[in-house]
């Protein structure tokens, strides 16, 4: 074991003896606690008997699950809970480091594996957010309970399936595809000139910097208070990225690859066709990635100027006024996932269509 | 002649004056019915062709205020306004400023932290590495009304909510080019560092970390802009506390065209300034890192 595992694993043996003590002192500790304390007391024979990786994770998920149990017990908890709690978190990155060493040792399979890693953060996350905001009655108004969320979430539904249709489906979808449109056939009419190509690329360069997201109460006024003016600002906020990557891609190819088009007697439209526009591809699904993220932003902030009673920047703003806070971090789930599947179809799209690039034939580009 | 237009300069210049007249242009279209109306109203008849444009550049409210209007707005509430007076855009956008600066230095810090974490632990880099990228599919700037008003509920109000939300928006650059860039030193060279028996903190301090200059900083461009962005949309669930986004807000709610135009063309100044001064930096550390220029 390395230096750091050891270290964990005397922690994380120790907080269970020192908590075990603490519950057995205190006398009306739950059962569950109690036993995986014990259990975790008892990990200290590693310092003499090898310790199977598996019983770290083991006994991470039971300390878990009696955590959670012994949760509704108290009204305010007691120091042995922390220190059940601490115990737990220790287990769970021992549990993580031995098995990512076990990954570089090529013991267990990383395919697998290198998936649960992530997945037991992420869960060990939402774990302590339950715990602490349950735990210590963290004030609702400040963060409420991912199991808060959820009930409320389901509650909702309607309302957050009526936000989604304004806002995602009309803004977000319409402003994607005429900013992304438009970035990309105004780059092929720049590539065209060198004097545009000098003249435009920097002042894009520029303007992408910049906090495009200001117009949104301009385009409000313009376009007014329906979707329409969403989704202007979303064609403004993507419309630079797509332009530049699509530039730039459409100067990769070598110039040997463009003699050889030449010898082939292949006019502009062919070279553009079947060399410029497949090797540019990597940089425009860069730009269509980029943007995913961008228009949901952009259509979202632009409805804190001003909507139509519904859509999910309308209902952010409307319920952090009212203190509703969980309906606030329901909607956000519903923008995050919204927003993670969006990315996802397009970097699906981007594997299909640039199948021939290092970074997706395997290995790392 | 040739020579210039062969240039940088000449292009750029030539289509910036190309949007200035399209500018134009389009204010004499688009505030055009309007005048007819507040014309007819005031009983105006016959106003010259010549007249009309001028009087569509000069509308109080108009719907796209011409660049001479805002430009002589931004002149009147920069320069022309005492500094400490509400009415003052640079007092707003010092307020934007000083967000967006503490927002990036602890966003940079937590970036250079993780990053540091990431390359010298697999197991952190495993676990954290999906969320830190899963976490930049979603539309983040959506939770800056929550944190703004959640933390003003329990008593934390003025700078460090905005700058909570520049943190979180600039610390993702900063890691994703911080791996990068600490992981560039190739074996041959780690080995080398080996040979002469070099400490892991010396490893880091004369191989890895001067590898990764070149990569924070420009990670440090992207990161200082999108701070910005992150203190500007802050400000727009804090009405009382002022800055840029509350600018643009109370501007949209009066139909003060002009002062919206203006607030954003400061916004994007300031921007601009930050990038620049990040390039600077840059430029200055390279110099003295004894980079070939």
């Amino acid at each position: 074991m390395s230096r750091l595992q050891t270290v964990l694993a005397a922690l994380a043996a120790a907080v269970s003896l020192v908590g075990l003590v603490l519950a057995l002192l205190a006398g009306d500790a739950p059962l569950p606690v109690l036993c995986t304390l014990l259990a975790g007391s008892l990990t200290a024979v590693r310092l003499r008997f090898a310790w199977s990786i598996w019983a770290d994770g083991a006994v991470m998920v039971l300390s878990a699950v009696a955590i959670l149990m012994a949760l509704p017990a108290y009204d305010s908890e007691p120091l042995f809970f922390w220190l059940a709690l601490v115990a737990c978190w220790a287990f769970a990155w021992l549990f993580v480091e031995r098995l990512s060493q076990a990954i570089r040792q090529r013991q267990v399979s990383g395919k697998i594996f290198g998936l649960i890693i992530p997945l037991i953060f992420g869960l060990a996350l939402l774990f302590i957010w339950e715990v602490v905001t349950r735990g210590a009655n963290v004030p609702q108004v400040l963060l409420p309970a991912p199991s808060q969320i959820w009930a409320r979430l389901i509650d909702s539904v309607p309302t957050l399936v009526a936000d989604f249709q304004q806002t995602f489906l009309k803004a977000v979808l319409a402003g994607y595809a005429m900013g992304c449109g438009a970035g990309f056939i105004v780059a092929i009419i720049v590539d065209r000139s060198p004097f545009l190509k000098r003249g435009l690329l920097p002042i894009g360069n520029f303007v992408s910097a910049l906090p495009i997201i200001g117009i949104a109460p301009i385009m409000v006024m313009w376009f007014g208070f329906d979707w329409q003016s969403k989704a202007a600002v979303v064609v403004a906020m993507t419309f630079f990225p797509m332009l530049i990557n699509t530039v730039a891609g459409l100067n990769q190819s070598s110039s040997i690859e463009r003699d050889l088009m030449r010898t082939y007697a292949a006019g502009y439209s062919q070279t553009l066709l079947k060399l410029r526009l497949p090797a540019a591809a990597p940089f425009i699904f860069n730009a269509l990635k980029i943007n995913s993220t961008l228009a949901l932003i952009g259509a979202i902030v632009a409805e804190f100027f001003g909507t139509p009673i519904v859509g999910m920047g309308f209902r952010i703003s409307t319920e952090v006024g009212k203190l509703n806070i969980d309906l606030v971090w329901a909607e956000i789930a519903v923008a995050a996932v919204a927003g993670s599947v969006f990315y996802g179809v397009i970097a699906l799209i981007e594997r299909a269509v640039t199948f021939w690039h290092p970074s997706v034939r395997g290995g790392r580009a | 002649m040739r020579q210039l237009l062969a240039g940088k300069t000449a292009p750029i210049l030539i289509v910036l004056l190309a949007i200035g007249l399209f500018w134009y242009a389009a204010a004499i279209w688009m505030n055009a019915p309007w005048q007819q109306t507040l014309n007819q109203r005031a009983g105006l008849e016959n106003v010259s062709a010549i007249d009309f444009v001028a009087q569509t550049w000069a509308q109080d409210k108009p719907l796209l205020p011409a660049p001479h209007q805002v430009a002589g707005e931004i002149w009147n509430a920069t320069v022309g306004t005492d500094i400490a007076s509400k009415r003052s855009l640079a007092y707003h956008a010092g307020i934007t400023l000083s967000a967006t600066l503490l927002g990036f230095a602890l966003g940079t810090l937590l970036g250079v932290g993780l990053a540091v974490m990431i390359v010298h632990n697999d197991a952190s880099e495993r676990s954290l590495m999906p969320w830190i990228i899963a976490s930049q599919t979603i539309p983040i700037l959506a939770i800056a009304p929550m944190v703004v008003v959640g933390l003003g509920a329990v008593g934390v109000t003025g700078l460090l909510p905005k700058a909570l939300i520049s943190m979180y928006l600039s610390f993702f650059p900063v890691v994703v080019g911080m791996v990068k860039g600490l992981r560039t030193p190739e074996a041959i060279q780690l080995d080398l560092m080996h040979t002469y028996s070099a400490t892991p903190w010396q490893v880091f301090a004369k191989l890895r970390w001067p590898a990764a200059v070149p990569f924070l900083f420009a990670s440090m461009k992207v990161g200082i802009a999108i701070s910005l962005i992150g203190a500007v949309v802050g400000e727009l669930s804090n009405n009382a506390g002022g800055g840029l986004g509350v600018r643009l807000l109370t501007g949209s709610y009066n139909g003060q065209t002009i002062q919206i135009w203006a607030a954003l063309f400061i916004a994007a100044g300031l921007a601009a300034l930050l990038v620049i001064a990040v390039g600077g930096a840059e430029r200055l550390v390279n110099r003295a890192m004894g980079a070939r220029p």
